[in-house]
């Protein structure tokens, strides 16, 4: 048989985890208010379904945009053949001025260090390329996206060393952390290159104080290193504190060395609802970066028809502000609903101001204060109570019990339905001491049974014709 | 070629890949793209400026494509103000498997390209944004850092780049010369692996493209079943670019690997691969629509896994899907924009013979592989680049000098005729004419 690369085999790519058990689970049962309202409600998937009715109405009124033309003359030939890796210019204006605004337009944005990849995926990656060799490491705060693993380490060899952050102070970054975390990479002789954070966080929902940003220019400073900023979720602040961007902090810093080492990385799959489309890009004051990104693009351009599509949205400032504000207010109120509805089920989650989920608490429900037991929980929710929801585990966080619930991807009924299963097993678990009776449905309380059934599952899993894993879940 | 400068990187600064020079855009063949972007010929403008000849875009068919548009705007847009939703929808997949209709309508086209003598199965089409990513998506499946792909001399400059870059994956050269019409040998193809052998480097594949870019011509069957029994013997694998299958003159002329395939009851095809794009056949870069259609299960997954850093817009999926999928339309398409580019082809091979200049016989593609080796003043690589240069900023025009292919005899250059209109073809041809007019009348004063 032919042989294939090392990339082929190794698992890096993450996909035959146990956690995909919970899609596998979803697709088989979705959940439907019309046909299927006993299936599984869908809660792992980070998506922005809250304000299409407001892009569908521009489309309405726009229809050129979609439709190749410019003040009604036909760009057809113009855009089919545009392959140029440094963007439509007009699209880039656009996109930084869109930026700009989510930040108060207390940042401004050159178009020419804005580089456009498909999807933050392919910006997240082609940074790791730039930056790092096969072999050093970036260090990632945890609890982190699960698809990091993927997108940074898959095709470019590069390792990711964990920033362990607690609940013992919501979760923030450390400077002891930061120690820790370069100090683990030394000895696991590992070059550090950078550290990349998610600001806002997925999976915590939370902006980065100013402390924490102050903390992490210093950090990088002393260590002569990079730092990413993936600022995707940016646009879905909701309430205070606000959002922070690092380059705020950064205004004032210009020319000096650690301004060319901080670098941004921006998409439009979660403010603006539009994962399908594959707009991703990163934005670098450092000249060679963004030189090397740009040819990189070459691998993941962005289809010029969407670049077209995009700028006329984007460009219709009227259309940004109502967008954004009104975008925001709806992710608030989904929110609290989610949060009031796990306060009556007696869990509470963390206090979030941004993001498309929350990170609850269910460590009160938990057998033990281990990741096994986080697991037996898991697959309880997604079984009994019939919620997808995703496992700490799966975002390396440190501490057992906490999961990521999504709120922003169905309808506010679905999501009382699923408050309501929620409560309802809470009540059941705890009065008639449910558990054991759930946990009889699918495998003896013996460890060594569990563990073969969990296997079981995994290869039962791999062996499939077809992935399940169909969405890049964020 | 482009060579390797490692620049020494500061003690925090970017990565070996970052600071290389293997995209290639440092060599001197980008000149001539420099030269056009601040001389740009236009007909009525600037009727003296550069003819950009370097360029294999296809543009003798957009008028089929905007007519389909006008009369079908759904395509483009996501139905009327009731069936608004589909936006959403649409805007929401990013599932890596693609649109099923979208994949069924290329598995669809790309038979007919071939005239139906292959069939392809919609669960094998995995989409990648572009022919680019999809060879170095590839690259990465079929190799590890330090080996090696042989690939036929000469070749697609932007290969250095698709195939090496990022992935540390090497190419050995497997040189054809005129002697044959620059077909691929059996020796050749042992010499070329001997080669890399010789230097301790693993050989993981051979990547053809056929038709060929830049020869302009389809490989005969024979050859493919060569290549085909090469790989086999050393178990390896087979990446077939068959970009360009939709713009072969005469459908009866392309042999696909697929057609070859099927003839041996599929019984080699775990290794061999196949790339496709709509950017030559339809004349759509801009839109980075590429595939990887492969026969092995274990690629299959992992590509689309993989596809995940460079999927195509859902926007695009969906026009395409429904213009793909309308059978009237590209029946009608393929027939017609194979139809141009023949008569294209016609005209500029008779206006070079006319003005002495001898071509390759192609057979399909959007460019005539030129031989002006006869100019040269020394047969050497120096020696072309000189004529190029005199090309280029003489006669005005950008056409692609066969060093920059990697092609081991100096003296030929790539001409693209499919990305200007009829009349600036002319104008194109005059000057060339005009050019080889003073070359004579040089040499006959220099003889007596």
């Amino acid at each position: 048989m032919k042989l294939l690369s090392r990339k082929v085999t190794c698992n890096t790519h993450g996909q035959d985890s146990s956690y995909f058990l919970g899609w596998q689970e979803y697709e088989n049962n979705p959940f439907d208010e019309v046909r299927n309202s006993n299936g599984i409600i869908q809660m792992g998937l980070a998506e922005n379904q809250l304000s299409f009715d407001i892009l569908e109405s521009w489309l309405a009124m726009n229809p050129d945009a979609a439709g190749f033309k410019r003040d009604g003359n036909s760009i057809f030939r113009e855009l089919a053949l545009f392959q140029d890796y440094h963007g439509l210019p007009a699209f880039k204006k656009a996109l930084v001025e869109f930026m700009a605004e989510i930040r108060g337009n207390k940042v401004i944005f050159d178009p020419s260090r804005l580089v456009l990849t498909a999807g933050s995926t392919s910006a997240n990656e082609t940074l790791m390329f730039c930056l790092a060799e096969a072999g050093e490491a970036f260090l990632l705060p945890t609890p982190y996206y699960p698809g990091f693993d993927r997108d940074l380490k898959w095709r470019t060899g590069v390792e990711i060393v964990p920033i362990h952050c607690t609940s013992s102070n919501g979760f923030r970054i450390t400077a002891s952390a930061l120690e820790e975390a370069y100090q683990e990479a030394h000895k696991r002789n590992l070059r550090v290159k950078g550290v990349l954070v998610t600001n806002p966080s997925n999976p915590l929902g939370t902006t980065l104080s100013l402390s924490e940003l102050n903390l992490l220019i210093d950090f990088i400073t002393a260590k002569d290193i990079h730092l990413i900023s993936d600022e995707i979720y940016s646009g879905t602040v909701f309430s205070s504190p606000g959002f922070v961007s690092v380059m705020e902090v950064l205004n004032g810093y210009e020319n000096t060395e650690v301004w060319n080492r901080v670098h941004i990385v921006y998409s439009l799959s979660k403010d603006l609802g539009l994962p399908g489309f594959r707009i991703g890009a990163i934005y670098s004051n450092d000249e060679m970066v963004v030189a090397a990104a740009t040819k990189m693009s070459s691998f993941g351009l962005v289809s010029s028809q969407t670049q077209y599509l995009l700028s006329a949205l984007l460009s219709d400032k009227k259309f940004t502000k109502k967008y954004l504000f009104e975008n925001q207010e709806r992710l608030k109120q989904r929110q609290k609903m989610l949060v009031m509805g796990l306060q009556k089920a007696g869990i509470s989650c963390l206090k979030s101001n941004a993001a498309l989920f929350c990170w609850v608490d269910m460590r009160h429900l938990l057998h033990s204060n281990t990741f096994e037991s986080e697991m037996e929980l898991w697959k309880r929710i997604v079984y009994d109570v019939r919620l997808n929801i995703s496992p700490g585990s799966s975002c390396h966080c440190t501490e057992p019990g906490w999961f990521r619930v999504c709120f922003a991807n169905m309808s506010e009924s679905t999501l009382n339905l699923a408050m309501q299963r929620l409560k309802n097993f809470v009540v059941d678990s705890t009065t008639n001491n449910g558990n054991k009776r759930s946990l009889h449905h699918y495998y003896s309380p013996k460890k060594s049974k569990k563990k073969s059934l969990i296997t079981k599952w995994v290869f039962r899993l791999s062996s499939r014709d077809r992935d399940r894993e169909s969405s890049d879940e964020r | 070629m482009a060579i390797e400068i490692e620049q020494q990187p500061s003690a925090v600064g970017l990565s070996k890949v970052a600071a290389s020079e293997t995209h290639g855009e440092d060599s001197p063949y980008f000149a001539g793209w420099k030269a056009y972007d601040e001389d740009p010929y236009d007909e009525h403008s600037n009727p003296s400026g550069v003819v950009q000849m370097g360029l294999a875009e296809n543009q003798v068919s957009f008028d089929l494509l905007e007519d389909y548009l006008e009369k079908n705007s759904e395509a483009s847009s996501w139905g009327s103000k009731e069936e608004v939703s589909s936006f959403r929808e649409n805007a929401l997949f990013q599932d890596y498997h693609g649109l099923q209709s979208f994949r069924k309508a290329m598995a669809s086209f790309m038979e007919k390209i071939r005239g139906g003598r292959a069939k392809f199965d919609p669960e094998r089409v995995v989409l990648t944004a572009g022919a680019t990513a999809a060879n170095e998506l590839l690259t990465f499946i079929l190799a590890d850092p330090g080996d090696a792909l042989l690939v036929p001399t000469p070749y697609y400059p932007g290969f250095d780049r698709d195939l090496r870059w990022r992935t540390g994956v090497k190419i050995v050269p497997i040189h054809c010369d005129s002697s044959n019409d620059f077909q691929i040998t059996p020796k050749a193809l042992e010499a070329a692996y001997n080669a890399a052998e010789a230097k301790n480097i693993k050989v993981r594949g051979v990547l053809i493209t056929n038709p060929s870019n830049p020869l302009g011509a389809t490989i005969q069957r024979a050859v493919l079943e060569e290549i085909l029994d090469f790989v086999t013997r050393k178990n390896i694998h087979l990446v077939s670019d068959e970009i360009y299958s939709g713009s072969v003159f005469s459908s009866s002329e392309f042999i696909s690997i697929a057609e070859v395939l099927a003839a041996q009851n599929y019984k080699k095809a775990e290794r061999v691969h196949i790339v496709y794009s709509l950017s030559k056949d339809l004349g759509l870069p801009g839109f980075r629509v590429g595939t990887i259609y492969s026969y092995n299960d274990k690629v299959v997954t992992t590509a689309r896994r993989m596809s995940s850093f460079t999927l195509i817009s859902s926007q695009t999926q969906h026009l395409l899907a429904a213009m793909l999928s309308d059978k009237k339309f590209t029946e009608n398409y393929i027939k017609t924009n194979r139809e141009r580019l023949r008569k294209r082809y016609e005209m500029i091979i008779e206006g070079l013979r006319s003005a002495g200049i001898e071509c390759l016989k192609g057979n399909a593609g959007l460019f005539c592989w030129m031989n002006l080796s006869p100019l040269l003043e020394k047969a050497t690589r120096e020696g072309e680049l000189a004529l190029w240069n005199s090309i280029l900023h003489e006669v005005k025009l950008n056409i692609s000098p066969g060093s920059s292919c990697h092609c081991s005899e100096p003296g030929w250059f790539r001409v693209c005729f499919a990305n200007m209109s009829e009349q600036t073809l002319e104008v194109a041809l005059k000057r060339i004419h005009n050019f080889m007019e003073q070359q004579r009348e040089l040499k006959e004063m220099m003889i007596t």
